[in-house]
């Protein structure tokens, strides 16, 4: 980091030293070592000053406090000592905020995380604004590593344990009227007077005032909180829950865990040591890597608009959607909720349109319900929905996303009645999840307007985004599509117009050896527990069983006609549908569904297919011709470009189905594999179980390179 | 008719929301936002940008304690900039036309380019408001000092301060009752309860041929239930095809069970609804590439003496809006006269007559009228404009009249010109 000038000023007003910090040429506050040095040296400088009693501290930026630490500068960390080390000089610095011999208080307005919130932990008075942008929180797990700079120690015993471990287990922030209801914060204000009410309880505590807390929680806060035995089943109850949520496979959760723990059996000092001794351990394994990893693509994600040197993205201020089923209301609702558009939705007739819009409605009353917006913006909001069975208010949409049935000639028809109700530059954006976009842009009159944008079901749950330009699309229609996807909360990739795309490509021959696993004899739950087992959430026939076995078997025929043998369709999953079992959502697929649970497997499915589960492959094997499969057809599809990078390719298949985020996604753990050993294994499988498992040419270039995908 | 600046007004679309009998549809509705669905889908019917609009104006009768400026809600639609001013007013039953007359009086004057306009009535959500003694105990114990001073205040409550009061639809000036005002107007007149029947059988005949053909649904926005599983309200629901003379026959007068004529039959229902309309100066409807249904020639209001024949009011505002037009009442090609009553209709039509005027039935009420329709105090007036422009086009008429009747005796008129 280029240093231009102190990031850190202040100036003494009536005995307050008003201290202001803002990382020049920096959008966001962070704490580098540079500012932690310029934090001592002013500390010394305000410790010897006679005029000042007390310290205000604010962040200079307007819309952000600290972000949290420096990542830049985690990331050149190579030992566990050095990691150790660098917590260690954050406890050492917050440390001397703490024991100030003049009071400080600090004044919060927009995200405070992290590194940030620890600082703010260490003064001795905390006032936050009540702005929907004051986020407050603790987000390390999330990077594998834990909060290192005293959090683990002070908001225990700020909050209370179980409030504290809530908060650092799963990595959350809070909006500020929550943090102020745990206690994170003394105080909520409106933003034009943080300034004021800071100074003013600055200038209170100099004139010896302190202010009085109470632990939240009443009675059962204490008995759970405040004595050792109540803590010990709090700890106890934590465990499992982590245990539960991470598989055992992310070391953070129950490392924090520990330092919370050791810290309120054995005091501050003692609970920092560990801490950053803990610190140390996971900064450098190889989890926090991955996760970092993920990090930093998802925040290239962002800037990226998909193609290089793309004019600038159309804004869209309103959207028109055909089709008010499933994923149309879907979209509707989130393009709403996160994008603020003015949403204008078609149907063939008026009762399917009434329909969607309740359904896309849903989304916002269920976000209502969670208190995410108050009333009067989910009414707002509200009043962005409406719809129609003509094309009436299309003419001025800048995006058309249709959602109609998945089948060319219906997509053709309504492309072709969308280019008469719009105007010239209004973008046309197929959700299609098996459709060449550029055989459906054959029917246009304008292709350069067409463009593919697969969204993931249930829409407003799933963070990823395909789009995919045909032959034809311009490059501004590109990034018009992909900065609106972003805008709905989306992670974008930008794949090729190729059979499947990236996610269902890859996932072909994964839900694929399914079938080739029930016929050998495996059984269904066999199958799915490897994969939960290796880190997926769901394993491939609860998978499938979501996705829907119709959608499956339709997707599974185009990708068998798309490549042939290597990828061809099992048949068990069409038997299924014949026999009206739909998965989840008609309550029977490979499992039976009661009152919206999975409620196990019933022999009727084994039968249905003609197998019986009498041992099969052992679970090592299953697991293998599970991701094995998958990493081989990533391989390949890298190869033919479908994805610009593995960047793209590893966000898209951890974010789209749910690759475990500690492997760092399929071409990272193929990476990690090793190309050689990959080629061997794929090579004995395909002997074993036929030659679908063939290792692809991109592998064996790599082997025989000995390189990977990321150099 | 233009102004002295040369600037003329055009009406260039409306709609409205189905018209729904009070406590049936829309009784879940209020009337806000029966207000901001007609105008919102006025806006993607025309396919108006919201910034294009300097302001909104809407009418209503009886307007909500919670909402009592229901145009600025209609503003304050996201489609809108939050900088479009607006204000409601109320001219009774005429209360949409007289929004539409202010919208054509600032677009004419210069101060404006682009205006909706419209009116709304929840008649299923009236303020019922406490007794007058209940008011002024609660006030009083709001601002007693102790609690002993509160308790002592609320123990003047007696049981009978405890029963609401609905504002009834009655002149505050004679306590006479619109209904009993018909009444007295059909005896006065000598309209036969079976002219009364008939007038609304064929007012029933007219608005089901409008729905059946399209021609009144398509000034219909579809009404989207909240609640799942609920039917789409694309139809008025008081119009009427399984009616006949012999059936209203059988029904009792209500306003005088003995020598009366006025039933629930030959009378506007109590109605849920909302209009709006675009109105935009010749100029800016050409520069948005709006080709106006109608332009607005003259209008004109007038009143009688409530305590006299409270609904005869159009009588003189008619030859008024004729002569500010310059036209005669021969050379209108269309009119849509507001059905509060069968007998006002038949009375307002006498008084027509009796000043040479030739009534020629076939141009009259050509969709049906209020009485098969319904009447949303508020929202008639846009209706009335939106259905009245729509058939001049249709029919390529030059002249089309506007004929409502108020309470409070008023009376108002509007002459739209085709070119």
């Amino acid at each position: 980091m280029a240093a231009s000038g102190p990031a850190l000023t202040w100036n003494v007003e009536a005995g307050i030293a008003v201290l202001v910090l803002d990382c020049k040429d920096h959008p966001v506050n962070t704490i580098s070592r540079a500012v932690k040095d310029e934090f001592l040296a002013c500390f010394e400088t305000l410790a010897a000053d006679p005029a000042v009693r007390a310290v205000a501290f604010f962040s200079g930026k307007r819309d952000n406090f600290i972000a949290g630490a420096d990542i830049e500068e985690f990331v050149q960390l190579t030992s566990a000592a050095d990691a150790e080390r660098l917590s260690a000089d954050g406890q050492e610095l917050l440390d001397r905020v703490a024991r100030f011999a003049k009071p400080v208080a600090v004044g919060v307005h927009g995200a405070c995380l992290g590194g940030g919130f620890e600082l703010a932990l260490a003064c001795h008075y905390r006032v936050a604004t009540d702005h929907p942008e004051t986020q407050i929180g603790l987000p390390e797990v999330q990077l594998g590593i834990l909060p290192g700079a005293g959090g683990c120690q002070r908001l225990p015993r700020l909050v209370g344990v179980r409030a504290a471990l809530d908060m650092i287990l799963a990595g959350k922030s809070e909006r500020a009227a929550k943090a102020y209801r745990l206690g994170m914060v003394d105080e909520l204000v409106p933003p034009p007077i943080l300034r004021d009410v800071t100074v003013a309880a600055a200038q209170r505590m100099a004139g010896g005032w302190r202010p009085k807390r109470r632990r939240p929680g009443g009675f059962t806060g204490w008995l759970l909180d405040g004595n050792p035995l109540g803590r010990s089943f709090v700890y106890r109850a934590a465990r499992k829950q982590v245990l539960a949520r991470t598989g055992g496979n992310y070391p953070a959760p129950p490392a924090a865990l520990e330092a919370v723990e050791y810290g309120l059996k054995h005091g501050l000092a003692e609970g920092l040591k560990r801490e950053a001794q803990l610190f140390g351990q996971l900064a450098v394994t190889d989890v926090s890597r991955k996760l970092v990893q993920i990090f930093f693509a998802t925040t290239q994600l962002k800037k990226d608009l998909g193609v290089p040197g793309a004019p600038p993205p159309v804004e869209v201020k309103r959207l028109g959607i055909l089709g008010s089923g499933f994923m149309g209301s879907g979209i509707a609702g989130t393009a709403v909720s996160q994008a603020e558009v003015d949403v204008r939705m078609k149907d063939a007739d008026l009762a399917h349109v009434a329909h969607g819009l309740g359904a896309a409605r849903a989304i916002l009353d269920d976000r209502l319900k969670r208190r995410r917006i108050t009333k009067y913006e989910h009414a707002r909001l509200v009043a962005l929905l409406s719809g129609g069975a003509s094309y009436a208010g299309f003419g001025r949409a800048e995006l058309v996303i249709e959602a109609v049935f998945e089948e060319l000639a219906v997509k053709q028809q309504v492309l072709k009645e969308v280019e008469g109700a719009t105007r010239e530059s209004a973008v046309f954006a197929s959700n299609t999840s098996t459709i060449p976009i550029t055989r459906i842009a054959e029917a246009a009159r304008r292709p350069q307007q067409v463009i593919g944008m697969h969204f993931f079901s249930p829409v407003a749950k799933m963070p990823l985004l395909e789009v995919i330009p045909g032959t034809r699309t311009a490059p501004g229609v590109v990034s018009t599509a992909t900065a609106f996807g972003r805008r709905m909360g989306k992670t974008v990739i930008v794949v090729k117009d190729s059979p499947g795309f990236w996610v269902n490509r890859i996932l072909a021959p994964y839900a694929g050896e399914v079938g080739h696993l029930l016929t050998e004899g495996a059984s269904v739950e066999e199958i799915d527990e490897m994969a939960v087992r290796f880190g997926f959430p769901v394993g491939p026939v609860t998978l499938l069983d979501e996705v829907g076995l119709d959608v499956a078997d339709k997707v599974a025929q185009v990708m068998s006609a798309a490549y042939g043998e290597r990828l061809e369709a099992t048949g068990g999953v069409a038997t299924l549908v014949k026999a009206g079992r739909l998965g989840r959502k008609s309550g029977r697929g490979f499992y039976v569904y009661k009152g919206g649970k999975k409620r196990g497997v019933d022999a009727g499915v084994y039968d249905l297919l003609g197998v019986h589960p009498n041992g099969g492959p052992r679970p090592a094997e299953i697991l293998q011709r599970l991701v094995l499969g998958m990493l081989n057809e990533a391989a390949r599809a890298v190869a033919e470009g479908v994805v610009r990078t593995p960047r793209d390719g590893d966000i898209g298949a951890i974010f789209g189905f749910g690759f475990p985020p500690f492997r760092g996604g399929p071409l990272r753990h193929a990476d990690d594999l090793g190309a050689a050993r990959l080629v061997a294994d794929l090579e004995r499988l395909a002997e074993r179980c036929g030659p679908r498992f063939a290792p692809c040419d991109a592998l064996r270039d790599l082997a025989r390179r000995n390189a990977k995908f990321y150099p | 008719m233009p102004a002295e600046n040369g600037r003329r007004v055009a009406v260039i679309a409306g709609c409205r929301t189905p018209f729904g009998k009070a406590g049936t549809v829309l009784k879940d509705v209020r009337a806000v936002d029966l207000a901001r669905h007609a105008a919102r889908e006025l806006l993607e019917r025309t396919d108006l940008d919201g910034s294009n609009v300097d302001e909104v104006i809407f009418g209503q009768v009886v307007p909500s304690a919670l909402v009592p400026n229901i145009a600025r809600e209609v503003s304050l639609l996201p489609q809108f900039p939050k900088e479009i001013p607006a204000f409601s007013l109320n001219r009774a039953c005429a209360s949409a036309n007289q929004a539409i007359t202010s919208a054509h009086d600032q677009i004419a004057l210069g101060h404006s380019d682009v205006i909706v306009a419209g009116g709304a009535e929840s008649l299923s959500d009236i303020p019922i408001l406490a007794s007058r003694r209940l008011a002024d105990i609660l006030v009083e114990a709001s601002k007693a000092k102790s609690l002993g001073a509160r308790v002592r205040t609320f123990a003047k409550i007696r049981p009978k301060d405890l029963i609401p009061v609905a504002p009834a639809i009655a002149e505050p000036s004679t306590g006479e009752s619109m209904g009993q005002s018909a009444e007295k107007m059909a005896k006065e007149n000598h309209i036969s309860r079976d002219a009364q029947d008939r007038w609304a059988l064929r007012s029933h005949q007219l608005a089901a041929k409008g729905l059946a053909d399209g021609r009144l649904t398509a000034e219909i926005a579809p009404w989207f239930p909240a609640r799942p599983g609920d039917h789409v309200v694309t139809q008025d629901n008081g119009v009427r095809t399984d009616t006949s003379l012999e059936q209203m026959a059988k029904l009792k007068p209500v306003y005088d069970r003995r020598y009366g004529s006025v039933t629930a039959a030959n009378a506007s229902p109590l109605t849920d609804g909302a209009s709006a309309v675009l109105l935009a100066s010749a100029a800016a409807a050409k520069a948005l590439g709006y080709e106006p249904l109608a332009y607005i020639r003259s209008y004109a209001v007038a009143a009688v003496d409530p305590g006299w024949q409270l609904l005869q009011a159009p009588v003189w505002a008619v030859p008024k809006a004729l002569e500010r037009a310059g036209i005669e009442w021969k050379e209108l090609g269309l009119i849509e006269l507001h059905e509060a009553f069968a007998a006002q209709v038949l009375s307002n039509l006498q008084g027509f007559a009796e000043k040479g005027w030739e009534i020629n039935e076939e141009i009259i009420n050509v969709m049906g009228g209020s009485i098969a329709i319904g009447h949303p105090f508020g929202a008639t007036g846009g209706r009335i404009v939106t259905t009245l422009a729509n058939e001049m086009k249709r029919r390529d008429v030059q002249f089309g009249l506007v004929s409502v009747c108020a309470q409070g005796g008023m009376g108002f008129a509007m002459v739209l010109e085709r070119r």
